[in-house]
């Protein structure tokens, strides 16, 4: 890679607007998904007996069970939202980058 | 306090793969188990075949040509997870304390977003056919490729002897072969896949294997829940009334007892994830990186599927294994008391596909046990071998001006000498502990070769010297408090305290890795570092956008 297609792909608006929003995404999902691991196993260090509630009288089901399986979906929905995310936007605005830096004859 | 010290010893043994704990009292002859696994045999060798045909070139050797499809590779990501040590293990854990066998899974599972987000792509985009060359992508070669080659040997090999010391105990149980027939059985079936069939067999073999055990975990779940007409209430009902600890296998035991070690646990399985060579070489076996990212959304969903599964299977085998004679081991009973079960706990998934399919059900679930083993160590040792031929090869000794006739044939000579030594570990590791082997594997994918490899494509004032100072001391940290820690300064090597108190050094290893990183770059004013810092820009346009990457996936 050139100097000059550095400058010009760096200032390339398009470039700016894919590496921003790509980046705000990520950084929300991942942290998104941090929050609710260490929330969840900082409940179970401190303070346990919270998930051993029973769903309700009759049940012998704690709501530590629907919980914990929650978090495995809820793992998969956020993997959903980042590649449809990406599928859509990202991709489309990475190929309008590519036919322009292309046009520039880099 | 019994069962916290319980809990973490399984924890840890867990941790190790598949390890049936103590003597193991060889079975009889299990002829459907073995014809099943012969024919699974049959099928991968015909692959394997098939696959040395298409395997002509270094970059199908390591990558398999970038041919596989996302779908493929998040199937072949999921096997390689889903490791025997998965399958037992958590549903052995499950089987014993309940719930906490619920909090491994989804420490287990929830490093993958991350992966997918901040990571996947980026690699796809820079990489060739080791996280090596992501590495050292704009850094100096040699230190950078001699690290990383050697986080990776050390990752691999540590790996293997767990992998080998299991599949020799779990054959010898299921098959009644014995264990040194075992291992070398498994040693050589290896070795042949991937000499001659390369990445292209080695992802079919895991391929395939992830599709039989997907389906026999299903068949078996859906067989306890058969048997609770669908009712979850029932099925937790009749386990709490059968197990000793009643209902309290509903809710937290104490497998996570302090926030250090919760915290050290959820950074080693996150991050370590995140370094270990024969996952991250996956992303180099797709296309590009919409590829990539497609792979880890099906691994996710995989991974997680499976890991639900081996949760009703454990309770499945609460109800229909903990006190059934049929599956107890009665001399040990008259001795010990309580419900040992043949083999340990970790036989528990096993022992539920006999009492759920019958005999026949039982060979296939023991053939597809094996097969695992078979395709993780497959993996192992071609990332092992491409890190000795690609990076200390070709690009150290050889300083990147190598023809790949010759790189290919020194990365099948490595992957025999990787064979043979993987068998012989595996013969001397028999009796051994070995209870730390792939906490350690972690310690250093996660302390080593993980921070490197994330600093290089995020950070642009990352350089060389820090980059291998920092890499190093993590690499020492980790090895040194797992050392100094209670698995192996207690129970190995038999003294009465330990030095260092927790069984998961990451929290610590992890942190002086990056601070050290951080510190010895900001202070490195050489020409060297100017060069470093001078090339991110390049390198965060190609990782960002993959311009300029289309020519190493084209090849």
């Amino acid at each position: 890679m050139t100097e000059r297609t550095i400058e010009i792909i760096k200032n390339h608006p398009k470039y700016q607007e894919l590496v921003s929003s790509r980046s705000r995404y990520a950084w929300t999902l991942s942290i998104l998904m941090l929050l609710v691991y260490y929330t969840f196993i900082m409940t179970i260090a401190f303070k346990p007996e919270l998930l051993a509630v029973t769903l309700n009288n009759s049940s012998v089901i704690s709501v530590g069970i629907p919980i914990g399986i929650s978090i495995i979906l809820f793992s998969f929905l956020l993997t959903g939202l980042y590649v449809r995310r990406a599928n859509s936007k990202y991709d489309v605005l990475l190929e309008a980058l590519k036919a322009d830096v292309k046009k520039q004859g880099i | 306090m019994k069962v916290l010290v319980l809990l973490v010893c399984i924890s840890v043994s867990l941790l190790a793969s598949g390890i049936l704990e103590g003597e193991i009292e060889r079975q009889p002859l299990n002829i459907s188990a073995i014809i099943m696994f012969l024919l699974f045999v049959g099928a991968t060798l015909t692959i394997t075949y098939w696959a040395s045909k298409r395997t002509k070139t270094a970059s199908d050797f390591y990558t398999a040509g970038g041919s596989i499809t996302g779908f493929q590779n998040g199937l072949a990501i999921a096997g390689d997870y889903m490791s025997a040590a998965s399958f037992l293990g958590i549903s052995g854990l499950v089987y014993l304390a309940g719930y906490d066998g619920l909090i491994y899974s989804i420490g287990f599972l929830v490093g993958w977003p991350i992966i997918l987000f901040l990571i996947s792509e980026r690699l796809r985009n820079l990489g060739k056919y080791t996280f090596a060359d992501v590495a050292s992508f704009r850094l100096k070669q040699e230190p950078i490729r001699i690290l990383a080659a050697f986080g990776a040997i050390a990752t691999v090999i540590l790996y293997l002897i767990a992998q080998m010391v299991g599949s020799g105990k779990l054959i010898e149980l299921l098959f009644g072969l014995p264990y040194e027939y075992a291992v070398i059985l498994v040693g050589v079936l290896m070795i042949l896949y991937v000499t001659f069939g390369g990445m292209l067999a080695t992802t079919w073999v895991q391929i395939i294997k992830a599709g039989l055990l997907l389906s026999g975990a299903t068949f078996m779940a859906v067989a306890v829940l058969y048997h609770f007409d669908f009712s979850f209430e029932k099925l937790f009902a009749s386990a709490v009334k059968v197990h000793d600890k009643g209902k309290d296998i509903m809710s937290p035991g104490g497998l996570v007892s302090d926030p250090i070690s919760a915290i050290s646990l959820g950074i080693a399985l996150m991050f370590g994830t995140a370094g270990l060579p024969h996952i991250l070489m996956r992303f180099f076996t797709v296309s590009d990186a919409k590829e990539a990212r497609k792979s880890v959304f099906f691994a996710t969903g995989f991974i997680g599927y499976f890991y639900i599964l081996t949760f009703i299977i454990g309770f499945g085998a609460i109800v229909m294994v903990l006190k059934n004679p049929e599956y107890l081991d009665l001399a040990k009973q008259a001795v010990s008391g309580g419900y040992p079960l043949i083999g340990g706990k970790n036989m528990a998934a096993i022992h539920l596909s006999h009492a759920v399919g019958g005999d026949f059900f039982l060979g296939f679930i023991s053939a597809v046990a094996f097969a695992t083993i078979l395709a993780v160590v497959s993996g192992l040792t071609l990332a092992g071998a491409s890190a000795i031929s690609h990076d200390l090869y070709a690009n150290v000794f050889e300083k990147g001006v190598c023809d790949e006739a010759k790189e290919m044939r020194v990365s099948k000579i490595a992957t025999v000498a990787l064979g043979i030594i993987a068998i012989g570990l595996g013969i001397a590791f028999e009796k051994q502990n070995i209870a730390f082997v792939v906490g350690l594997a972690f310690a250093i994918a996660a302390s080593s070769n993980f921070p490197v490899l994330f600093l290089s494509m995020f950070w642009s004032k990352l350089t060389t010297r820090g980059a291998v100072i920092g890499g190093v001391s993590g690499l020492a940290t980790a090895i040194i408090l797992v050392i100094l820690g209670p698995i192996v300064w207690m129970d190995i090597l038999g003294y009465e305290e330990a030095i260092f108190p927790y069984k998961y050094p990451a929290l610590f290893s992890v942190t002086v890795a990056f601070v050290f990183i951080w510190f010895f770059s900001i202070t490195d004013n050489s020409k060297r570092a100017r060069k470093d810092k001078a090339a991110f820009m390049a390198q965060d346009i190609r990782s960002q956008t993959g311009i300029g990457a289309e020519g190493a996936s084209r090849h």
